[in-house]
């Protein structure tokens, strides 16, 4: 498996719209501008040494602290030669990845949940609603600023006769323990710390 | 004759729908023109939720994603965290982790193939594959205090040695469980009514399953044989013998072989394991990933210090990205886990199969009849808790 990860390092490196390539814990790691990806793809996906033919996932990733702000992490399966490809591209709020689902259909959920959990737009997506969250739902649940409570609770009310939706109110806040020791080696940021161009892990 | 679709509504609350899917299906006539599933009713935000726990207190969360097979969960996400910390198992925690996976695999092909046998009819498989079920998740309550949130499997090996007599009451299971595999069989395999409803059901080629994400018996019954047990072999299954049955028509009837040949086979990984079932320790105490030694705490007090810090800080993990998968009951299940060196994680995303074979089920329905749909989404196996998370 590692002599045709290699092999197919080399390859990869001299694809022109590669912005880096390495191996990673038994993996391709390839970086790609996000206006690449699909002619990218399309060369990695029916090549001569290569046919990542199928997607495993498709997961979004939030840096709140870094620009741009998400990472869009997709992964490949290519079954002959037996190797895994990470392909990963940056996007920020504003901007939109452009969708795969025309090379691969099966991103269509995957790119749902991302726009879902995250709110990364994804271009020329066949039908990009909500996924998982309720109907009318509200924000964007693995953003790291949105709360692990939640903005909203949901009861049956027996006056009005319907479910409802209230403010979100606990009778015991979520605790967090901060039970980190300082004397560890690992060097620990609150978020509300972190000092610019200091982002990195 | 009118040519007007109808739009109905499949569940959230039928009870062949599996659990809590609405699936919104136009109609014309009897004939599916468009499934639309709407997911999310189960919906509990496990990746929020890991992010905020340490990696000890997210292990059992896994049990809660594909309940019918808690353990092949948190295999992968220890798998993860043994990656990432470069921490070696135990031979013998290997084996106990191979073991119980290919219980696991049972547990979900027993109530799999039963239940979705109940939707087209046979009631009597569901009573006998229960009953069998019932033996396994004994074997889980017996190593983990639980039949079915073990929280077993442990990054470095197993929370605890296997009890005494337990391998002989796995292995008295093993020789007992294929008669009733056949009983089963008997009551399926040939039957007319069976194979009405099943044979020719939704065939999906090999393309098709490749492009559309499939993996595990799905991809198996189309003739890919493809399995990561044997592809990519993680903890000791390169050590095992045994077969990956592979269909020939992708169609339900296939589906449902493969899972039955499935079963066969883990039972001989099974007996093979309570055979050359090694010695030694259930878990790597040096990686600084398990909690330190019962006996050590009784007379070292750095054994004690690391006990209240791995139960209350965790255990770090480095700065890292990884993806491991495991090759689940349904298929590839995957997680990629980015560890910042803090002892939680994150971002885990969690690579669910049942997930990618319910985005095809618009694909796998079209032009088939009302009547097939509950078969169809039987012969998928498809679990809410991993779809949604």
């Amino acid at each position: 498996m590692s002599a045709n990860l290699e092999a197919a390092l080399e390859v990869i490196k001299q694809l022109s719209k590669v912005q880096s390539c390495k191996i990673v814990f038994d993996l391709l790691e390839v970086e790609v501008d996000k206006d690449n990806i699909l002619d990218v793809l399309s060369e990695l996906k029916d090549g001569d040494h290569y046919q990542f033919r199928q997607l495993t996932d498709i997961a979004g990733v939030d840096y709140p602290n870094k620009f741009p702000r998400f990472e869009v992490v997709y992964h490949f399966l290519d079954f002959k030669q037996n190797i895994r490809l990470r392909i990963k591209t940056k996007v920020s709020e504003e901007e939109s990845v452009p969708s795969i689902t025309a090379i691969y259909p099966c991103a269509n959920w995957y790119e749902r949940e991302a726009f879902d959990m995250y709110g990364i737009n994804f271009t020329d997506h066949p039908d990009l609603r909500r996924l998982l969250t309720d109907y009318n739902f509200e924000g964007h649940p693995l953003r790291k600023d949105f709360p692990l409570t939640g903005t909203v609770e949901v009861r049956y009310s027996d006056i009005e006769k319907k479910v409802i939706y209230e403010p979100v109110n606990l009778q015991q806040d979520f605790r967090n323990f901060d039970v980190q020791s300082p004397w560890e080696g690992t060097k620990y940021e609150k978020p509300n710390e972190i000092s610019e161009g200091d982002n990195e892990q | 004759m009118s040519n007007k679709t109808i739009t109905v509504n499949f569940g959230p609350v039928h009870p062949a729908a599996h659990g809590v899917l609405r699936l919104l299906l136009d109609l014309d006539g009897e004939v599916v023109e468009r499934a639309d599933p709407h997911i999310g009713l189960l919906h509990r935000g496990t990746e929020k939720l890991i992010e905020h726990k340490t990696y000890l207190q997210a292990l059992p969360y896994f049990d809660r994603l594909d309940y019918v097979a808690p353990m092949n969960q948190e295999h992968a996400f220890a798998l993860a965290i043994e990656k990432l910390t470069g921490a070696e198992v135990p031979k013998r925690g290997q084996y106990i982790r191979v073991l119980f996976s290919e219980i696991g695999r049972l547990l979900s092909h027993l109530l799999n193939v039963t239940t979705s046998a109940m939707d087209v009819g046979a009631m009597s498989p569901i009573t006998w594959g229960f009953d069998e079920r019932e033996k396994l998740l004994d074997f889980y309550e017996e190593v983990s205090g639980s039949r079915f949130h073990a929280a077993y499997f442990r990054a470095g090996g197993v929370h605890k040695d296997l009890p005494d007599g337990l391998l002989q009451k796995i292995y008295d299971f093993c020789i007992s469980f294929p008669k009733a595999l056949d009983d089963i069989e008997t009551m399926l395999t040939e039957n007319r009514i069976f194979k009405q409803r099943n044979v020719d059901i939704a065939n999906i080629t090999k393309d098709e399953a490749i492009d559309n994400g499939f993996t595990g018996f799905i991809l198996r019954s189309t003739g890919v044989p493809w399995d990561l047990r044997k592809s990519q072999p993680y903890d000791s299954y390169e050590d095992f013998n045994f077969q990956i049955p592979v269909g020939k028509n992708g169609d339900c009837y296939d589906r449902y072989l493969c899972q039955i040949a499935e079963m066969r086979e883990s039972i001989k990984i099974m007996l093979q394991c309570i055979d050359n079932m090694p010695e030694g320790e259930v878990i790597n105490h040096d990686a600084k990933i398990a909690a330190p030694k019962r006996a050590d705490m009784k007379t070292s007090m750095e054994a004690i210090i690391r006990h209240f810090k791995f139960f209350t800080e965790g255990f770090q993990v480095p700065a890292g990205e990884v993806y491991t998968a495991v090759e689940a009951p349904k298929g590839e299940f995957g997680v990629y886990l980015i560890s910042d060196g803090t002892s939680k994680p994150y971002r885990c995303k969690i690579r669910a199969p049942g997930f990618a074979h319910l985005a095809a089920f618009n694909m796998l329905t079209k032009g088939h009849l009302l009547a097939d749909v509950p078969a169809i989404l039987g012969s998928i196996a498809i679990v809410f808790g991993e779809v949604d998370r």
